[in-house]
């Protein structure tokens, strides 16, 4: 197992009254992707100045490589960024941008141009090396973005939302670059995103902030399936979060009664429900199964179809339970197309007890 | 559309005319510097350099230009070097008595200049420096500054606010980031403001009369030359004040306008 490279050790920040991190503890391990992801106003960009020594904690340390790095100015740490708006220096080239931390460190103009150019090519854009910053596109500007900081090969580079002003297509294709780039050179990427693709797609590890609190930490897949809150599980994905009363309880499932029902519930992890409780679980829209007739299943709700949303391959439907809640459903555009559902028709949801996640008491 | 057109040339028309106003005294003065006659009627007299000649061969013209040189180039680098100071801590820091520390810098130019300069007479004479030329040169400095302040300020309000964190977090220190970054991205406000505080400095006349004593400027020397007499040589300084401050403010134009037009073009 990686050593952890930076510790987050009861972490706070305040900005007068105002608290954007609070008592974080977190490890983030050497040569890992991790994805700090939340919507704005959680702490995220927060956490990642304080990494780069921007802010510090008002509270708490942060230790790298056992270090702490609380009171150490930014230009005397090796925590490279790569900003959300690129902050390119515009009165320098883009080879000169490039140059700028290795002439800050004093490295010999021969060797730095040399590695420049090493990097710029490597990323692709090495024939617009003596080109003017405001004479580049958006990718490319990226790209010198990313050369400008990795140049001086540093332990660990922040990224802060930095493919948020690219259009979609170009935006994939970075997201593949940089998995590539982290890969290949093995250093530690901390990419601080609101999108849960670029999140998911890129990051061996997610953390999911709320209000300056960690909600989750865990694999992408892990996040998607098993949220541990109702945070999370409202965060990500497209889920239905349904609540009621634990009717009873076994070590393995767990039987809920609510305003839609009885439902049974698969147990997993630690969690230990007691009779009584209100409790909820989630049930995610991809894994329901969608019927005209009444299934067999024990957990189905009856549903009127209020709308659809057509992404392509996939087809969103909300619906509408008996209480008046919505009940969101993800199928295959083909399935949809055979089932001839009307506008306000009726439609059954089930799934299996080993299908739907726990998600504890509240 | 018609009248779209209509509305058009009469809005050229109205710039003209403001144009003509404006102008008409000074290109009058620039005509009749080269009228052979001693008084500024029509018709014209002949051609002639006679006043040209008159003053370059005029040693307290001479002595009234280069006081008047350095004077001004000295207002320019210290009006520039303190705007640039006080637009930069405005820009980097937040602190309580800021509106006030603002209001200060702002204050001198909302003086009047009679005021301003009988003021600076009295605490010159007071400190012993009345007459010398430093005098014009501080009391140039503190009616300039403002402006230079101003023109940098705006230039900041533009500057991305992650460049310079970006410079620091590349491995720059502060002053390392200052000497990088804020300056040459400002530079084309610099040169701006260097230019227009040289201007001011040049064609300033209230309180270079006041302070000046021996050291006399140009615009000084002027009023000197029109007391009593009626000459042309002033339309022969005049023009060539004139030249000089149309041109350092040019510059100044030309070089703001310029490097916004290049950052715009590849803005869309």
């Amino acid at each position: 197992m990686a050593d952890a490279l930076v510790e987050f050790d009861s972490v706070v920040k305040r900005f007068g009254d105002f608290t954007a991190v609070e008592t974080m503890n977190f490890t983030i391990d050497e040569g890992e992707f991790i994805a700090i992801m939340g919507p704005s106003g959680c702490g995220k960009t927060t956490t990642l100045r304080m990494l780069a020594g921007l802010e510090a904690p008002s509270e708490g340390e942060i230790r790298m490589q056992g270090r702490v790095m609380n009171n150490v100015p930014p230009h005397e740490r090796d925590t490279p960024m790569v900003w959300q708006s690129l902050a390119l220096f515009p009165f320098l080239n883009a080879r000169e941008n490039v140059e700028f931390g290795l002439e800050m460190r004093g490295v010999d103009v021969a060797i730095r141009k040399k590695k420049a150019l090493e990097w710029l090519d490597r990323l692709e854009i090495g024939e617009f090396a003596e080109r003017d910053i405001n004479s580049l596109s958006g990718g490319q500007k990226q790209r010198v973005a990313l050369a400008r900081s990795l140049v001086t090969e540093p332990k660990i580079l922040l990224l802060d939302e930095p493919l948020s002003a690219l259009d979609a297509n170009l935006v994939i294709r970075m997201q593949s670059m940089l998995t590539r780039l982290q890969r290949e050179l093995g250093i530690t990427f901390v990419y601080v995103t609101h999108s849960q693709s670029e999140a998911f797609a890129m990051a061996d590890r997610v953390v999911i902030m709320s209000r300056g609190h960690i909600a989750q930490i865990g694999m992408p897949k892990d996040i998607y399936r098993a949220p541990e809150n109702r945070f999370v599980a409202e965060f990500v994905g497209r889920n239905n979060i349904i609540s009621g009363t634990v009717t009873s309880t076994s070590s393995k499932v767990v039987t809920i009664d609510g305003n839609l029902g009885q439902f049974e519930v698969a147990l997993a992890g630690d969690h230990q429900p007691i009779v009584g409780d209100v409790a909820s679980f989630v049930i995610a829209a991809d894994l329901v199964h969608l019927s005209t007739t009444k299934p067999k299943a024990t957990n189905n709700i009856e549903c009127s179809l209020i709308s659809e949303e057509f992404i392509g391959s996939v087809v969103t439907l909300f619906l509408e339970t008996p209480d008046g809640s919505e009940f969101k459903v993800q199928i295959q555009e083909r399935e949809l197309s055979d089932m001839d559902l009307k506008h306000m028709g009726r439609v059954f949801v089930s799934w299996e007890s080993d299908r739907a996640h726990f998600l504890g008491a509240g | 559309m018609n009248s779209d057109r209509v509305l058009k040339w009469f809005l050229y028309g109205y710039l003209a005319l403001v144009l003509v106003f404006i102008f008409a005294p000074i290109i009058f003065s620039v005509i009749f510097s080269f009228n052979s006659d001693r008084f500024p009627t029509i018709p014209l007299g002949s051609f002639t350099l006679k006043w040209y000649k008159t003053i370059w061969q005029d040693p307290d013209v001479w002595e009234a230009a280069r006081t008047s040189l350095i004077v001004s180039f000295s207002v320019a680098s210290i009006a520039t070097l303190l705007g640039f100071a006080t637009a930069y801590t405005d820009y980097r820091y937040r602190f309580k008595l800021k509106p006030l520390y603002l209001a200060l810098i702002l204050l001198p130019p909302t003086i009047p200049l009679i005021i301003l300069a009988l003021a600076m007479l009295a605490w010159f004479a007071k400190i012993g420096l009345a007459g010398k030329v430093i005098s014009i040169i501080v009391a140039h400095s503190v009616l300039t500054a403002p402006f230079a302040m101003a023109i940098i300020r705006l230039r900041l309000s533009q500057m991305d606010a992650s460049l310079e964190s970006a410079a620091w977090n590349l491995g720059a220190d502060q002053w390392c980031a200052l000497r990088r970054v804020i300056v040459p991205f400002c530079r084309p406000a610099i040169i701006s403001s260097f230019c227009l505080t040289a201007a001011v400095s040049f064609d300033e006349f209230a309180i270079a009369w006041f302070i000046s004593g021996l050291n006399k400027t140009i615009p000084v020397i002027i009023l000197e030359i029109v007391t009593g007499n009626i000459d042309p040589q002033v339309n022969a300084i005049g023009s060539f004040v004139f030249l000089t401050s149309i041109t350092l403010v040019v510059i100044a134009q030309v070089v703001l306008m310029t490097r916004d037009k290049k950052e715009k073009v590849h803005h869309g």
